[in-house]
């Protein structure tokens, strides 16, 4: 995946090498692929889903001509009004409305315009999507929900561009929580998403919706959930990460190289229900742990992953779990490069974490 | 709904007196503006001359903002029209892109209530008497018949299970005295493919479809045949056989989940509609607010039913809000709507029979209000005496009770009689003891019903969780309920 610097920010480095070490089985190599961006990934996922089930349909704020940020183009045009809508501004009603559609056997796919207001759909979400299956004994579900919101820093988002909510959905039983690193993994994991029986809200680093490139192909594919990716192998230390984190990782990876610590790096891509597996398999075989996401570090998503390895690994282990994350503030405008976990924080504890 | 009127003044006086109808009166006179005085057309609603200034239209800025630049691609012409408009013209229609609007250089407000009170429907007196000149919709013997007996045997059935708790054999119940009207006629009135999402005070929904009463204490006792497997509190019942969504004690949320079910009704061209029922309470819920709006511009075929029984548990809608009722707020969304007396049975069956036909033949979402009172307390954790006198409780539950007014008018039918009667409720309450009997011995679900039904699949974490916990349960027995299987 190479990353244009196109606002002369953040570069980052191609994942494209390490596909090769991908544990994932799918059908990916079949048929031709083009060079395209995150976006056009994802409305690729959107042209395939709906083009594959008459029952599918796309809604949220501004879907119709397009999506403010350009993931549902020509979706309208396409398959019609009916089906790729406008909804009023209300995140509760967006939610909701998907919940009693689902809960009639439809594909629904909510767009949240940002995951900063995600929240006024929380109830939903929490309460009703997760719970309904169970609370019905089986009667009811609305396992055909799919709700997406583009998510993370972008270089000048501040409070309300930026944020990471991923732990607040991690700590609810009945729903599944996904996010992709890169546009061929965004369209498969997405596809999967809206065709798994269980609500899951699919969370899309927007900061790579133009600037990450990458050949995807061009016909209907999926990529498992719940099974992490292990996209660097290596023997010294065990890095967990997902989203558009991974591509930082990975330049603290290439550089930890130049020092001689070998880095294995796993994409968890689906945060719940998480791969526990996979992540415990390379601790054994590495004895450290860092884990590093842009949310703030206290009650992070980190946090579970880093009680879990140490419950089952703890004789195992060299070092404590280090986790390299966003500081406990709000999201700054001004202070973005000194609130994000960087490549630099992350090099300096796989150094310490190494050397303990 | 017209609230227009040409002598509103002749219709105000003509009304019943009821309470605020007085504030009312003297609201008339301050009714829209200060040429109100002089004008009998007093309740034509002008809107606001107050006209929104739109500077850049071509730079739009949306509340949230957005990262990439965004043109707004409609053409707004109105600031070419504004800036051609003639001085002291009045009534000039306007074109902005939210529709037409009047113009008038009189600065008026819009009264906070409607000039012409908003009727309530009813064809029953309170004696059960058919009202002279009322319409309805005919309602044979045997549907009439049926319909009582459902409201006698919910009326029972809430009897014994409200017992049934306070003897400790359950753990908690909600009745719905005061309300079997609501229930049984609006259910009546519906057909079985017409998908339901209650609240928690509809059982009367469920009978009418067919739930049986053993199928309510299996919920009640939470055992092995609860459709929910014993995972939530009584009176929480669901049916997808019957078309009735299984309740949830969250309030309002089911409103915007109908609206989607309904949308999906219309999309597969389906003769049915979604129903949705809620309190007054539930309507100050940002819920019902989503859903009233998500319904009208989506066009969906779904019935509101408000239960506006005047009271939250201890709230009463005065503290709820200060809207005339509910009903009136339908307007505001673009939704059609109407006030009913719900304690009429067949004024109930009427009103949501019209708005089943309208909802599905016209794609549109209708609000019907029901107006009633809540008998009971609002579940067996409520002493409702603490904040309501005893005697108003009373009075209402003897004079104002749905079922006998019911009653009265199938029997001047002749389609029911005191033997009938007793015969009803005896063989009613001999088959509740039993279930009730049958569901409080039945075996409770396996534990193993603890982990399915998170997911479609049981994932692994969940695995692990029940190895782990079964190993608890084998080292300290004690600690858990006999009568779950493990």
């Amino acid at each position: 995946m190479a990353l244009r610097n196109i606002m002369g920010k953040r570069v980052g480095i191609g994942l494209m090498g390490s596909r090769a070490l991908s544990t994932a089985t799918c059908d990916v190599e079949s048929g031709s692929a083009k060079s395209i961006n995150l976006y056009s990934a994802i409305n690729q996922a959107l042209h395939v889903a709906l083009e594959t089930d008459p029952r599918a349909f796309v809604f949220g704020e501004d879907v119709s001509f397009g999506g403010v940020f350009r993931c549902t183009t020509g979706l309208a045009d396409r398959f019609g009004k009916a089906r790729v809508f406008n909804t009023p501004l209300c995140e509760q009603g967006i939610v909701g409305f998907g919940i009693g559609l689902a809960a009639m056997g439809n594909r629904a796919i909510a767009e949240i315009q940002f995951a900063d207001y995600i929240y006024p759909a929380f109830d939903q979400i929490v309460n009703e999507a997760a719970k309904f299956r169970y609370r019905s004994g089986n009667q009811f579900n609305c396992g055909g929900l799919t709700i997406r919101a583009p998510y993370g820093a972008v270089g000048h988002g501040g409070h309300y561009h930026s944020q990471s909510p991923e732990a607040f959905f991690c700590h609810v039983p009945g729903i599944k929580v996904v996010i992709p690193r890169s546009p061929r993994q965004a369209k498969g994991l997405l596809l999967s998403c809206i065709r798994d029986p269980n609500p899951v809200v699919f969370f899309e680093p927007k900061w790579l919706y133009r600037l990450a490139v990458e050949e995807v192909p061009e016909h209907d594919y999926m990529l498992p959930l719940s099974e992490a990716e292990v996209i660097r192998q290596g023997s010294d230390i065990t890095l967990v990460g997902w989203g558009a984190q991974l591509s930082i990782m990975e330049q603290a990876c290439i550089e930890a190289e130049k020092d001689g610590i070998s880095c294995e790096l796993i994409d968890l891509k689906t945060l719940i229900p998480w791969d526990k597996e996979t992540v415990e398999a390379s601790v054994r075989k590495t004895g450290r742990v860092l884990i590093s996401h842009e949310a703030p570090v206290t009650g992070g998503f980190g946090a579970e992953i880093s009680a879990s390895i140490v419950e089952c690994c703890f004789l195992r282990l060299e070092a404590p779990v280090a986790r390299v994350c966003g500081l406990d503030t709000p999201f700054p405008l001004v202070f973005e490069p000194f609130y994000m976990p960087t490549k630099n924080k992350i090099l300096d504890a796989i150094k310490a974490t190494v050397n303990y | 709904m017209a609230f227009f009127s040409k002598n509103s003044r002749t219709i105000i006086n003509n009304l019943k007196s009821k309470a605020g109808l007085s504030r009312l009166m003297k609201q008339s006179r301050n009714c829209c503006s200060m040429s109100c005085l002089n004008n009998t057309n007093c309740c034509r609603f002008i809107p606001l001359t107050t006209i929104p200034q739109l500077r850049n239209p071509d730079s739009y800025s949306h509340k949230k903002g957005f990262l990439f630049c965004f043109q707004r691609f409609q053409s707004t012409t109105s600031e070419q029209q504004f800036a051609s408009l003639p001085n002291g013209e009045h009534n000039q229609e306007l074109d902005f892109p939210g529709g037409k609007v009047v113009l008038s250089p009189e600065m008026q407000f819009l009264s906070e209530s409607p000039c012409v009170y908003n009727h309530c429907y009813r064809v029953l007196d309170d004696n059960g008497q058919l009202i002279s000149n009322s319409n309805f919709v005919q309602v044979s013997e045997e549907i009439a018949v049926k319909m009582y007996s459902n409201m006698a045997t919910l009326q029972i059935l809430d009897t014994i299970f409200y017992e049934a708790q306070r003897q400790g054999r359950i753990s908690f119940y909600v009745t719905t005295i005061g309300e079997e009207a609501i229930n049984i006629a609006s259910a009546a009135a519906l057909k079985s493919d017409d998908i339901v999402f209650p609240q928690y005070r509809e059982p009367g929904v469920l009978l009418w479809r067919g739930f049986t009463l053993q199928e309510f204490a299996n919920q009640c006792f939470g055992n092995k045949a609860d459709y929910g497997k014993g995972r939530q509190m009584p009176v929480h019942y669901g049916s997808n056989k019957l078309n009735y969504f299984t309740v949830a004690s969250t309030i309002a949320t089911q409103i915007p989940h109908a609206v989607g079910a309904a949308y999906s009704l219309k999309m597969d061209k389906k003769d049915a509609c979604a129903v949705t029922y809620f309190g007054d309470g539930g309507t100050s819920e940002g819920d019902f607010h989503a859903a009233l709006n998500f319904a009208a511009v989506t066009e969906s075929p779904v019935i509101f039913i408000c239960r506006n029984n005047g009271w939250a548990i201890s709230t009463p809608t005065s503290d709820q809000f200060r809207s005339e009722g509910i009903a009136v707020r339908g307007q505001a969304y673009g939704v059609r709507s109407i006030r009913v007396d719900g304690n009429d049975a067949l004024a109930m069956y009427s009103a949501v029979h019209a708005a089943r036909e309208m909802a599905i033949n016209e794609h549109r979402p209708i609000l019907v209000e029901a107006v009633t009172y809540r008998v009971g307390h609002h579940s067996t954790s409520d002493d409702s005496t603490k904040y309501r006198p005893a005697d108003e409780i009373e009075w209402w539950k003897m004079a104002r009770d749905p079922v006998t007014r019911f009653r009265k008018w199938i029997e001047a039918n002749g389609w029911w009689g005191s033997e009938t009667e007793s015969q009803l409720r005896s063989s009613i309450r001999n088959q509740l003891l039993q279930a009730i009997q049958i569901a409080e011995r039945a075996e409770k679900p396996p534990v193993n019903d603890l982990f399915t039904d998170v997911y479609d699949n049981i994932p692994s974490n969940l695995h692990e969780q029940e190895k782990w916990l079964r190993g608890t349960i084998n080292r300290h027995p004690k600690d858990y309920p006999a009568d779950v299987p493990v």
